[in-house]
């Protein structure tokens, strides 16, 4: 068995009186996709968010396994979760729209690149060791551009790309930050079946060649039963069910949650999303 | 169909034609229609119900023909390609931008040599350049990293301050006390940006317009040490690598300018050497923005402007961006305000009202956020079309409203609103074709 490269354990988050996720515990690993779903308001998205620093949460452990150690991303600010190795992309693409798609790769190399600008003063006298660091720097982002199949549009502001290759350069952008763990929210919304499959290559390409974690919140079932490794499922803010894609196709509470329960459940507290 | 829907068309516009001259009318009634005579008797009201027709006719008028005219026009500019691919119309655009770059920076050195320029032509084209630097200096905050400044004037009273107090108390010259009055700018510039920073938009803006008139508001009240309402005078002139110009030398000073050079005496060769000072801090100010756009710092910036949230998730720790582009426009700021001085001799508070920040942000503005040429373009507009507007008296500010209405309904994204991106895929493919393998 390969280690965990992350675990969370009992994280509970709250806003006032309402408990978005409810003592949620479990695990992802390097090389492998797990999958988080849910219903609508389950709490999904509010788990990544308190993964990347955008939330503290009320109580609980999230740590990562890193190279050089544990570290506990419950008490970091977002920009340093994510310089720890730590990607995420958005349920509503959140690229720069008016910079080239190049540009958003190679902002995605900000912190290795500040290093080598000197802090922008090497960078302001042309360093030698800073070109090269650039030059190297565009030859990464123009090989995840033509992974994900857009390199002839590089110079293409990335708010005029279709759809669909919007959500492939966050993807691409997301994996610029050489990361250890990839939080991908929703990637295959609003594509259609031929780039859903496209994606499911793209991310099993990454589990292989890269062989870092991905975690993948998404309600497209053929990419959730068609790749992941591991499903944890949630629903109103508790895991109700964990296991491979197969198990947990045939769970009763797992069909419970998607397929709706009694009436009176219904009115109990419903989970932030 | 067609005549039908142009009818319905044409309706409109002349019910929206109406509302204009309506509202003109009541602004235009009391405004103009009446006006105050001193006359032997006293004061006398005299109507002018003609102008008030005139002026309502212009709008009624100016208004259909805005409303019916553009459609056609604004059909084919949407049309074009929002987004131009990179290749040979990008290719072209790049290459107009760099001639007119060198047109105008050729320009701008010869100027002071061609027959027509006189004391008033370099005296103004030295105000446009005190403007184009101080939008440059604001097109970094605003511009490239977003953040809407409404005190950056604050900076440049701090740099005009810096500069006459240390020059009257510690005896330095202009060449010692620019750098220190850039670095006063820049110090003001983190104390402001520090807790400031974590605001966003229109807060931002707020706490910034704040700050402007609290660093007014205290040189004007600090009179032991600012000088108050009346202001610093003697500011010491800039003088040519220790020659001062000067008509006569003074006792045991080092000879004047005109002299060592063999020159006749003329208060023209300051205004010039003043010129080229402030040529060369503009220029000094713009190559430095062109280059850090082109570091990870200015490629942060843009990224924060975009999205900050996203920027957050790359691992761009945004005060520390934020913080720098505050520094660096304010130091730019300084750097003005430290020629401003040495270039009046006098400062007072009230060069340093909420006018200029304006002006400045309207300079960035209108330029097209982000631009360069678009600031210099803005700039001269604004500074010399109130010049040329002296001759029409009282309605000199309703001109320059009415021209930057009509900017900003014409280009609503400011004159240059194109964005030239940091870095081509494009361009080092082909020269790593045509190079040396």
């Amino acid at each position: 068995m390969t280690p965990d490269l992350l675990n969370v354990e009992h994280l509970t988050m709250r806003f006032g009186g309402l408990t978005a996720i409810d003592d949620l515990s479990f695990a992802a690993k390097a090389g492998a996709i797990t999958a988080l779903i849910g219903p609508n308001g389950a709490g999904k998205t509010t788990v990544f968010n308190c993964l990347t620093g955008f939330y503290k949460p009320s109580i609980g452990r999230l740590a990562l396994h890193h190279a050089a150690g544990e570290l506990l991303l419950e008490q970091m600010d977002g920009f340093r979760i994510a310089r720890s190795g730590v990607a995420r992309t958005f349920q509503n693409i959140r690229l720069f729209p008016r910079m080239t798609a190049l540009e958003n790769l190679i902002v995605a190399q900000h912190n290795p690149l500040m290093r080598a600008s000197a802090y922008t003063l090497g960078g302001l006298v042309g360093l030698p060791s800073f070109r090269r660091a650039e030059d190297a720097a565009i030859d990464f982002a123009a090989e995840w551009l033509e992974r994900v199949g857009l390199l002839d549009r590089a110079d293409d502001e990335a708010g005029s790309l279709p759809y669909g290759a919007q959500r492939k350069l966050e993807i691409a952008r997301a994996m610029c930050t050489r990361p250890a763990l990839l939080c991908l929210d929703e990637p295959a919304a609003g594509l259609n079946p031929r780039e859903s499959a496209e994606l499911n290559r793209l991310l099993v390409g990454i589990r292989e060649r890269e062989r870092i974690g991905i975690l993948l919140i998404e309600h497209d079932m053929s990419v959730v039963m068609g790749i992941s490794d591991h499903v944890v499922v949630l629903d109103y803010g508790r895991c109700i069910a964990a296991g491979p894609p197969a198990a947990i196709r045939r769970d009763p509470a797992v069909i419970r949650a998607y397929l709706g329960e009694p009436a009176e459940d219904e009115m109990a507290a419903r989970g932030g999303g | 169909m067609a005549t039908a829907a142009r009818q319905s068309r044409t309706v409109a516009a002349l019910k929206e034609s109406g509302t204009a001259a309506l509202v003109a009318f009541a602004l235009a009634f009391p405004l103009i229609g009446f006006q105050t005579v001193e006359m032997s008797g006293g004061l006398t009201v005299r109507t002018r119900f003609d102008w008030v027709a005139i002026g309502v006719a212009i709008v009624f008028i100016g208004r259909l023909a805005l409303a019916l005219w553009p459609q056609e026009w604004k059909w084919r500019q949407r049309r074009e390609p929002r987004h131009v691919a990179g290749g040979a119309r990008a290719d072209a655009a790049r290459n107009v931008a760099r001639f007119a770059a060198f047109a105008g920076v050729s320009f701008a050195i010869v100027l002071p040599f061609l027959p027509f320029a006189d004391r008033y032509i370099v005296d103004l084209a030295t105000t446009v350049l005190i403007y184009v630097m101080l939008g440059w200096g604001l097109n970094i905050v605003v511009g490239l990293a977003g953040l809407l400044d409404l005190g950056y004037v604050a900076f440049y009273a701090v740099g005009a301050y810096s500069f006459a107090l240390l020059a009257r108390n510690f005896d330095l010259n202009f060449w010692e006390c620019l750098p220190l009055a850039g670095v006063f700018a820049a110090t003001f510039g983190v104390l402001l940006g520090f807790p400031v920073l974590r605001l966003r938009g229109d807060y931002l803006a707020i706490v910034t317009l704040g700050f402007g008139e609290m660093i007014r508001i205290i040189l004007i009240n600090w009179g032991s040490f600012t000088g108050g309402p009346n202001g610093l005078t003697s500011i010491p002139r800039p003088s040519f690598f220790g020659l001062p110009f000067a008509r006569e030398a003074e006792a045991g000073g080092p000879i004047p300018f005109h002299e060592f050079f063999g020159l006749d005496y003329s208060p023209l060769h300051r205004l010039i050497f003043l010129y080229f000072i402030i040529l060369a801090l503009a220029l000094i100010t713009n190559a430095f923005t062109l280059r850090i756009r082109r570091l990870p710092v200015g490629r942060a910036w843009e990224a924060l402007r975009e999205d900050e949230i996203a920027s957050r998730a790359l691992g761009i720790n945004p005060t520390n961006t934020k913080l720098t582009a505050f520094a660096i426009g304010a130091m730019f700021g300084g750097f003005a305000g430290s020629f401003f001085a040495t270039r009046q001799g006098f400062i007072s508070p009230e060069s340093f009202t909420f006018l200029e920040s304006a002006l400045i942000l309207a300079i960035v503005v209108l330029g097209g956020m982000g631009s360069q040429v678009g600031v210099v373009i803005a700039a001269t507009l604004l500074v010399v079309l109130p010049e040329f507007g002296r001759q029409f008296a009282e309605f000199r500010m309703v001109l320059f409203g009415a021209a930057m209405i009509a900017i900003m309904v014409w280009r609503p994204h400011g004159l240059l609103a194109r964005r030239e991106p940091t870095i081509r895929l494009d361009g080092r493919r082909r020269r790593a074709q045509a190079g040396p393998a």
